[in-house]
């Protein structure tokens, strides 16, 4: 459907969507949004997966496989980190990681 | 250039956007919602790519399901109008500095780098193909990871259970 554009259009795009999330994972200081960096992270890898499964591999469906599975690994992640998130605030009234230091010695 | 060409410079330009924005916005629920945005651009280019399936379950995991996760996290613990603390303007710089770097080297490699297509005939990815494949034992066949994807999803689901119970009475100890 669109095959005029070239392969590295799509690479361009989910290498600057990583390191986006890259640098929010290394700017922001509150749990939540640093686990909203990580899905930007999780889907420009999965761009990346059904990119190359659609223009170098299309005899096979494997790359289409792995961003479902990445999908559900993702999904099952932030269901845990959420409950971690909302643990930790239940204890620390903060989910702010610089008052997180309780593990600390 | 054609629609089709003029729909996916949209769809790059509304991901490279709202990813930035994610990242940089200083209020926490419309970072979320900006999340939303991206997320259902990216399922615009699976649908462009032919990848239907895929696309209806990252709009039905990703945009219908941890972003509602994640804002009604955000909902109970913080106020709406609470802004997010940032990083050090000096941390904020390097970051970015740092990342700049990295995504240009990865860039330049891109280009350098000969990707060599098959020439194979194409197999659709559509719901027959997908559905046969997932659980299929044979070559091409993804039984084993499907079943452990689903033992996966009942031990995340458990342990979120466990996790975020409150405990009934903290003085039984």
């Amino acid at each position: 459907m669109i095959d005029n554009i070239p392969l590295n259009a799509f690479l361009v795009i989910s290498t600057l969507m990583f390191f986006i999330g890259i640098y929010g994972f290394l700017t922001r200081r509150n749990l939540i949004t640093m686990l909203m960096s990580i899905e930007l992270i999780l889907n420009s890898v999965n761009i990346n997966f059904v990119v190359f499964n659609h223009f170098l591999y299309p005899n096979q469906l494997h790359g289409h496989f792995f961003s479902l599975i990445v999908i559900a690994v993702a999904a099952s992640e932030a269901a845990v980190a959420i409950a971690i998130i909302i643990n930790i605030y239940r204890n620390f009234k903060s989910i702010d990681v610089e008052n997180l230091d309780q593990m600390k010695f | 250039m054609t629609l089709n060409d003029i729909m996916f410079y949209l769809f790059a330009g509304s991901i490279l956007t709202f990813s930035l924005l994610t990242v940089t916005s200083r209020r926490i629920l419309r970072s979320a919602v900006y999340l939303l945005f991206v997320l259902v651009s990216t399922a615009g280019i699976y649908f462009m790519l032919n990848y239907n399936f895929l696309a209806a379950v990252q709009l039905t995991v990703y945009a219908g399901g941890i972003i509602v996760l994640i804002i009604f996290s955000i909902l109970l613990t913080s106020h709406v109008s609470e802004k997010a603390v940032v990083a050090p303007v000096k941390q904020q710089i390097f970051s970015a500095l740092a990342v700049a770097a990295g995504a240009v080297l990865t860039i330049l490699t891109i280009f350098k780098f000969a990707f060599s297509p098959s020439a194979s005939p194409a197999v659709e990815a559509n719901v027959k193909n997908v559905g046969r494949a997932l659980v299929s034992y044979n070559r091409d066949g993804f039984a084993l990871p499907f079943e452990v994807i689903s033992i996966l999803l009942l031990a995340a689901m458990v342990g979120a259970i466990v996790l975020a119970k409150k405990e009934k009475n903290p003085e039984a100890k």
